[in-house]
């Protein structure tokens, strides 16, 4: 697994973007750690600048009302809220494999709200990008408008097969 | 007074540029659109919880009326 890139925000921003992502690599982990300046932190992915032909599945807990379903066809992880513990991140990571498929493109997510507090966020989350074109761009921004704050990190790392230097690829 | 328009980072990944660009009209009219629906999933989320509160109250208290303690209306309840 290699850094493709990393980036911490000297600033507020709406969205953090990775554009012309190389076509090198077989798979996509992307590794989060966001803090959001609202008390709403679900955070959305876009695949190529679209948010359409999206759905998912999650499994939801926040230490008294669980729950499952689908929310925001295109919910990807949890930042921590500006209500959480000062200076706290939620982090995530979302593993998309054969981003450059023909096919529809699946992914999944691990994501944790950190705040020492009874209330925290643990998601999980299964999501379908059912479109055929490689994945050459992604946006990670706040589903509820709002902006993810300074410091907030994110890191794209590119998976290739066989690099484990372990399996064999034909 | 004029608005800031929120700005994106966009990082690319080929030459490794970093570009602190202004959202588009369009994606600024998106992220107002969202807002609007978090605001309205929030209220409806609020009004759900409220109202199953409100009704497992009125059924406690049917069920205290017919002679059961608040504890056993409870744990029926839940």
């Amino acid at each position: 697994m290699q850094v493709i890139q990393h980036q911490e925000l000297a600033s507020s921003q709406a969205a953090i973007t990775f554009s012309s992502i190389p076509t090198t690599f077989t798979d996509l982990v992307l590794v989060c750690s966001l803090r959001s300046d609202s008390g709403n932190a679900d955070i959305g992915i876009k695949f190529n600048n679209s948010t359409a032909s999206f759905s998912n599945r999650y499994l939801f807990g926040n230490g008294s009302s669980p729950a499952s379903g689908t929310v925001y066809g295109n919910y990807v992880g949890e930042a921590a809220r500006s209500t959480y513990t000062a200076s706290t991140f939620g982090n995530f990571a979302v593993y998309i494999p054969n981003y450059r498929s023909s096919t529809a493109k699946s992914y999944s997510s691990d994501a944790v709200s950190e705040n020492n507090a009874t209330t925290a966020i643990q998601a999980i989350t299964a999501g379908l990008w059912n479109v055929t074109d490689a994945i050459t761009q992604i946006d990670l921004y706040q589903l509820n408008g709002s902006n993810l704050v300074q410091y907030s990190s994110a890191t794209l790392y590119g998976v290739l097969k066989g690099s484990d230097g372990v399996t064999t690829v034909s | 007074m004029t608005q800031e328009i929120p700005t994106k980072l966009v990082i690319n990944c080929e030459t490794g540029e970093r570009e602190i660009i202004p959202l588009t009209e369009e994606e600024i009219a998106e992220r107002e659109a969202m807002a609007a629906q978090a605001l309205a999933d929030q209220a409806a989320r609020e009004a759900e919880e409220t109202a199953k509160a409100e009704a497992k109250a009125s059924g406690i208290a049917k069920l205290q009326a017919l002679g059961l303690t608040e504890a056993e209306a409870t744990a029926l309840l839940n």
